[in-house]
């Protein structure tokens, strides 16, 4: 008889499925998992001792770069934190702007999910069909803010200006020809609400597209249905929040329970599972997007009829206008005393959480009264997911590994921070 | 939450903890409780079964260190006799009088889904025994979370069944995150051609301080 040893495996960091830099240590029993142990911190940049000796604005860049697929979400908690401790509120215009775009975001980050958890688990259509729909969005995020990813587009008091008239247009070149570029170019004549309003018309259309490629298909079910079922009782006891909460049947969602920003006026539904599984969550995802197209179009005609400003008008913490600071001392101090030195903020702790698209992100923020936060913490929702591999893997097989960390959303921008 | 009920709610819980409830505080709207480390486990499970508070759900475990807490690099209301330096040199205006008991802290952020409801449970730890006893029989999410304020901050979880680093390198040294870490570290990595393999060495670059700390108590944002 030979002797008969588990095998351990080294899955990762330079893996496809790995999504970033994961390693994983499978011991295995032929197929099946015994025990995964994942060792995570190699994109560790220590963003919240860097944000420590910069003055508070300047950190805003950095949270673009914790969960590099949801970019203004991360903002969000952070200048929300920063606000709770000055005491000051957004405009409300700049409220409808921050959920529009958050809610833009989320389906940005669920169609990243979709395309890539498709793709690793063998549905290869899907991924083209979900960057399509990516590009859109993006633009809007370039549109309003100058770049595709990393916007620092919120900042304390409000969000830095107001939505544009124009949105950029294609240009012919030698391979795309003026009338598809006219073609491309039909939605975007008016201003970024018009194109908005005209996603959010058409996005519906797209999910029924995804749905029909995943939602019936043999192949998707053999691989989610019954994967990675967690109970209500657990994802509690695991510190899940978000879809992996929500697809465990527990109906709670920041936006509904502890509204911020403009959310409490707003309609939508919060969508949750029954079983737990990597279906139930595939689920709850799809009617996520469906639910924040919604919460778009709803922002959109609000934001059509009611212009007004969208940053607060208090120089000691947001920059005067160009025009102002050219001709006039007080502005000009004000601008040079903001970007030397920026604000001290007063002292005190506060813990400022948003409904991520991955679960609640959070940041802890205290501060001595300096223009630097004293301590910056920043709760990701993917760290307490990803803690719950072992549980999750353990008695399945090599190839559902795959399957759970794709339903997990594991981005490693904010698991490692 | 509303100010009734996060005065309701401090008021439940200082009565269920009585005298291990050192500090209960509201400030921007949030509930503080403060409890000495050995009884971290005892009010944990208090806060987790007790029907009408159910905190369920533990968010969040960090640390944090207090060193260098009130110290800022310019001394602002009278600088104009001597001008004001770089701000290179580090702390110029030392608070003396630290306003907490320990150089460090642990602090638990809970949830409870049923009522709605969050606290902020901090434990102080004196700078040579930065010890407490670990929550992870109460809630297993605080697994990772005590790995990383471990491995970030050196504070030991008594009771952790794995408490290895997670975030740093193998076979690093040192807590990054305490304040007297430098930012810039003590070593870096580069790849030897000669050796080929990547060798450590000690950092190379500095660090340039381009805006200084200050505190200004101009009293312009007053709670």
């Amino acid at each position: 008889m030979p002797e008969i040893r588990n095998m351990t495996l080294n899955f990762g960091p330079q893996h496809p499925a790995a999504h970033g830099v994961l390693r994983l240590i499978l011991e295995m029993d032929g197929e099946v998992i015994e025990r995964a142990d994942p060792h995570i911190g190699l994109l560790h940049r220590a963003t919240e001792k860097l944000a420590e000796s910069k003055p508070f604005n300047q950190s805003i860049g950095y949270m673009d770069r914790l969960d590099y697929v949801s970019m203004m979400c991360n903002e969000h908690a952070y200048v929300m934190a920063i606000e709770r401790l000055l005491g000051i509120v957004p405009p409300v215009r700049a409220q409808y702007i921050r959920v529009m775009f958050d809610e833009i975001t989320r389906i940005l980050n669920h169609l990243m999910w979709l395309g890539a958890h498709g793709l690793d688990i063998g549905a290869m259509t899907v991924f083209l069909y979900c960057f399509r729909e990516r590009e859109d969005l993006m633009d809007c995020y370039e549109a309003v803010s100058g770049t595709r990813m990393h916007a620092t587009y919120y900042r304390p008091g409000g969000v830095y200006r107001d939505l544009p008239e124009t949105m950029p247009q294609y240009q012919p070149t030698k391979w795309r020809n003026e009338t598809e570029v006219r073609k491309l170019n039909e939605n975007r004549r008016g201003s970024l609400l018009d194109f908005i309003e005209d996603f959010t018309n058409r996005f519906p259309a797209c999910v029924d597209e995804y749905e029909t490629l995943l939602t019936d298909n043999r192949i998707w079910k053999q691989r989610t249905v019954d994967i990675g079922i967690v109970t209500p009782e657990r994802a509690l006891a695991l510190g899940f929040t978000g879809p992996m909460l929500r697809g465990s049947g527990i109906a709670w969602d920041l936006r509904k329970k502890q509204p911020y920003e403009v959310y409490a006026d707003l309609n939508f539904d919060i969508p949750v599972g029954v079983n737990g599984d990597c279906y139930d969550r595939y689920l709850v995802r799809i009617e996520e997007m469906r639910q924040s197209a919604r919460i778009i179009a709803q922002c959109v005609q609000w934001l059509k009829a009611n212009p007004g400003p969208v940053i607060i008008d208090d120089h000691k913490l947001t920059p005067p206008t160009r025009g102002e600071m050219k001709g006039d001392m007080e502005s000009l101090i004000h601008h040079f005393k903001l970007f030397t030195e920026g604000y001290c903020v007063p002292p005190g702790e506060v813990y400022a959480a948003v409904e991520h698209p991955k679960g609640e992100f959070g940041i802890w923020l205290v501060s001595d009264g300096a223009n630097k936060p004293y301590r910056l913490k920043a709760r990701a929702p993917g760290f307490a997911h990803l803690s719950a591999m072992n549980e999750l893997a353990t008695g399945h097989m090599l190839a559902d590994v795959v399957a759970i960390i794709g339903t997990m959303d594991i981005v490693f921008g904010e698991i490692d921070r | 939450m509303n100010t009734d009920t996060l005065n309701r709610l401090a008021e439940r819980i200082r009565g269920l903890l009585g005298d291990r409830a050192r500090d209960a505080v509201i400030e921007c709207g949030e509930l503080t409780v403060v409890v000495d480390a050995p009884d971290i486990v005892a009010v944990s499970e208090t806060l987790r079964d007790t029907p009408d508070l159910a905190f369920k759900l533990l968010l969040d475990v960090s640390g944090i260190d207090y060193q260098t807490y009130g110290e800022a690099d310019w001394r602002t209301h009278d600088a104009t006799v001597s001008g004001f330096s770089r701000g290179v040199a580090r702390a110029q205006e030392t608070v003396d009088v630290r306003p907490f008991p320990g150089r460090f802290g642990v602090v638990y952020h809970l949830l409870s889904i049923e009522h709605n409801l969050r606290v902020r449970v901090k434990v102080y730890l004196a700078e040579d025994q930065p010890r407490v006893p670990s929550v992870i029989d109460v809630w297993p999410s605080a697994n990772w979370y005590e790995r990383e304020a471990f491995d970030l901050y050196g504070i030991l979880f008594e009771g952790h069944p794995d408490l290895r680093r997670i975030l740093t390198d193998y076979g690093f040294i040192g807590h990054p995150f305490r304040k007297d870490f430098p930012l810039e570290g003590h070593v870096e990595v580069r790849y030897d051609a000669e050796k080929g393999r990547v060798v450590y060495q000690p950092v190379t670059i500095e660090n340039r301080i381009l805006v200084p700390r200050v505190i200004r108590n101009d009293g312009r944002f007053g709670h």
